[in-house]
C-alpha cells in the first residue's frame, strides 16, 4: 500500500488531479490493483466524468462491492469496479461512509447495470442509495429484519 | 419475494406469475409479466429463492476452506469458481504457481466451459421443442464429468484447484481420456449443428429474437457469449490474461447481430475454440514436475514428506487447524466463466479468514438485460431469451 511514482503517470489519476483535486481522499496501489479513495459527495460526478471522457471511457461497471469494518469509523467501504473496455484498463474507486444513516447516491444514470448491485448492498448491509428507482430488498424476503453482511449481525441470524 | 407492482396499472392486462418452478426459468427464478394477449407489456424479475449466504458463510471459514463452497455457486462450472477464488487468493499472497499446474487449470476450465455449453445448447434446445440435442448434449457431458471424477474424485462439487494449484497429480491415463474428447468431439459438434444451425423452426424461433444492441450491453454490464454475440468482443482471456492465456492461440467469436442466434453461434464456436486451447494445452503439460507451489505455511507439504520430515508435519498441522493469513489488503480478480466475467473480490484483514469475500457472478449481472430482451416481444420469446443469456440461479443467488 505505497504511493509509487508510476502511479502519478496513471492517466485517470492525472484526469482526477486536473478535474477536482480536493475529491481525492488517498491513493492504494496493491498487487497492480490500483484504487482512488474519493470523497462520496464527489463520486457520482466523477463517475459521470470517467465513463464519458473520450479517452478514458470507463464505460463498464463490473461490480459494486461493500466491505463492513465495524467498528471502525467511517464503517462502510463501497468499492466501484470500473472497466475501460477501450483502453483495457481497470481502475477502483472507493468511497468511505458512517455508520449511522449510510447513504450514497447512485450511479445509474451513469452505469444502469448498477441498479441491482445497490439493491444487493441495500439488502445485505443497509447502506441506502439516493436516487434509485427502486430501493427495495434483492435476495431476502421484505420483512427482513437486520442486515445480514453487517459484522455485528451474527453468523446464526437474528434470535 | 417481493410483490412486484404492475407498472401500467392498465386494466385490460393480465399478470402472469411465471415460476418459481418453471421448468424453463432454469432453476427457481420468478418472472412477473403483464400481458397483453400474448404481448409482454412489463416484466419484473424476482430472484431470491436460492440465497444461501455464502458471502456470509466464507467469512468464518478459513481462506482453504472457502474453496468448497466457492462450488456450489456455478455447479455447471465448478473449476472457473474454484479457479477465480484460488487466483484472487494467491494475487494477495503474490504467490506463482507452477507453469504445469497453469496449464492444467487452463485445459480443466476450458472442458468446463464446454461441458457448460453443452448444458446450455442441451436445455436452450429442449426449451424450444428440439428434444433430441438435449440427450445428445448430455451424452457427451457425461465423458467430460467422468474426466473430473478422474481427477478430483466429483463429478460437479470439484474443489481441485487450491491455493497453490492443484490438489492432487492427476491420475494415469487421463490424458488418453482427454484426447479421445478432442478427437471425437468436432464431429459431434457437426451433429449438433446439423439439427439446429440450418433449421427452419430453430431459425424462427431464434432470429430476431431478444434482441440487445453493443450499448444496452456494455451499459447493463453483460459480458460473456452474450456480450459477444452483440458485437463486443471483450473477453476476459485476451483483455487481462491470467492462468498463462496469452500463451496460447485462440480466436473470440464474436457476432453482431445481437439476437439469439447470434449467442447460439457465438457459444457454438466457443466450444470449438475451447477445444482448440484443450489441444495446445495437451502438448504444453509437461509429463513431470511440480503441480503446487513452493509455499511452505500455505500449501500443504507432500503426504510422503509429512512421515519423515518434522518441519513438514508441523507445518500440515497448521494448515489446517489455524490456516494461514495473507497480508492485509484487498484485490480483484477477473476471469472468463463459461458465463463471462467472473470476479472475486476479497478484503484481508490480516487474520486467517477472509475479511469479506464477494463473488462477481456473469448470471447475476447478465440477468438484468432480459427485460429489456423481453418487453414488447410474445410471451414465447421469453422463454428464448432466458434459454440464451444461459443462467445459473445458484450464482445469481449466492
Amino acid at each position: 500500500m505505497t504511493d509509487t511514482p508510476d502511479l502519478e503517470q496513471n492517466p485517470a489519476i492525472a484526469k482526477i488531479r486536473g478535474w477536482r483535486p480536493e475529491a481525492i481522499a488517498g491513493l492504494i496501489s496493491f498487487r497492480g490493483d490500483l484504487t482512488v479513495v474519493v470523497y462520496a459527495e464527489h463520486l457520482r460526478p466523477l463517475a459521470e466524468v470517467l465513463a464519458t471522457d473520450p479517452f478514458l471511457a470507463f464505460t463498464y461497471l463490473s461490480d459494486v462491492t461493500a466491505v463492513d469494518r465495524f467498528p471502525i469509523e467511517p464503517r462502510f467501504e463501497l468499492n466501484y469496479h470500473l472497466l475501460s473496455l477501450a483502453r483495457r484498463d481497470s481502475l477502483c474507486l472507493r468511497v468511505r461512509l458512517s455508520g449511522d444513516d449510510p447513504v450514497m447516491e447512485t450511479v445509474i444514470p451513469v452505469w444502469p447495470t448498477a441498479n441491482w448491485h445497490e439493491r444487493e448492498i441495500f439488502d445485505l448491509f443497509g447502506v441506502r442509495f439516493e436516487g434509485h428507482p427502486d430501493m427495495r430488498r434483492l435476495f431476502l424476503p421484505e420483512d427482513w429484519e437486520g442486515y445480514p453482511l453487517r459484522k455485528d449481525y451474527p453468523v446464526e441470524g437474528p434470535r | 419475494m417481493t410483490t412486484i407492482q404492475t407498472a401500467t396499472g392498465a386494466t385490460n392486462t393480465m399478470v402472469l406469475n411465471m415460476g418459481p418452478q418453471h421448468p424453463s426459468t432454469h432453476g427457481v427464478l420468478r418472472i412477473l409479466l403483464e400481458l397483453d394477449g400474448e404481448t409482454v407489456i412489463k416484466a419484473g424479475v424476482d430472484i431470491g429463492y436460492l440465497h444461501t449466504g455464502i458471502e456470509k458463510t466464507a467469512e468464518s471459514l478459513t481462506y482453504s476452506q472457502t474453496i468448497t463452497i466457492t462450488d456450489r455457486m456455478d455447479y455447471l462450472a465448478p473449476l472457473s469458481n474454484n479457479l477465480v477464488y484460488c487466483l484472487a487468493v494467491e494475487k494477495l499472497l503474490d504467490l506463482q504457481v507452477p507453469k504445469r499446474a497453469q496449464y492444467i487449470r487452463v485445459l480443466l476450465t476450458e472442458l468446463t466451459r464446454i461441458g457448460s455449453h453443452l448444458v446450455w445448447l442441451g436445455t436452450h434446445a429442449i426449451d424450444l421443442g428440439a428434444m433430441s440435442v438435449f440427450l445428445y448434449c448430455f451424452r457427451e457431458r457425461e465423458e467430460l464429468l467422468k474426466i473430473f471424477e478422474m481427477v478430483s474424485g466429483q463429478r460437479m462439487m470439484t474443489s481441485y484447484f487450491r491455493i497453490g494449484g492443484l490438489a492432487l497429480e492427476p491420475p494415469t491415463g487421463w490424458m488418453d481420456r482427454v484426447r479421445n474428447i478432442v478427437q471425437s468431439f468436432p464431429s459431434r459438434i457437426d451433429e449438433y449443428e446439423d439439427l439446429l444451425t440450418k433449421n427452419r423452426i430453430w431459425l424462427s424461433r431464434t432470429q430476431g429474437v431478444g434482441c440487445l444492441s453493443a450499448s444496452d450491453a456494455i451499459a447493463l454490464g453483460v459480458s460473456g457469449p452474450s456480450l459477444r454475440g452483440s458485437g463486443v468482443d471483450y473477453d476476459v482471456r485476451k483483455y487481462f490474461p491470467y492462468s498463462s492465456y496469452d500463451e496460447f492461440d485462440f480466436q473470440v467469436p464474436v457476432r453482431t447481430e445481437g439476437d439469439c442466434y447470434a449467442r447460439y453461434l457465438c457459444r457454438i464456436a466457443e466450444m470449438r475454440e475451447s477445444l482448440k486451447i484443450v489441444r495446445q494445452a495437451m502438448d504444453k503439460i509437461p509429463a513431470e514436475g511440480p503441480i503446487k507451489a513452493d509455499a511452505p505455511g500455505i500449501v500443504p507439504p507432500q503426504r510422503e514428506k509429512m512421515k519423515t520430515e518434522m518441519e513438514a508435519l508441523i507445518y500440515h498441522f497448521k494448515i489446517f487447524t489455524e490456516g494461514f493469513a495473507p497480508p492485509p489488503g484487498e484485490v480483484y480478480q477477473r476471469i472468463e466463466s463459461p458465463r463471462g466475467e467472473l470476479a472475486c473480490f476479497i478484503a484481508s484483514d490480516g487474520s486467517q479468514k477472509p475479511y469479506r469475500m464477494k463473488m462477481r457472478t456473469p448470471s447475476f449481472v447478465n440477468l438484468q438485460a432480459l427485460q429489456k430482451m423481453i418487453e414488447g416481444r410474445l410471451i414465447a420469446d421469453v422463454i428464448a431469451s432466458i434459454g440464451t443469456l444461459d443462467i445459473v440461479l445458484g450464482e445469481i443467488d449466492r
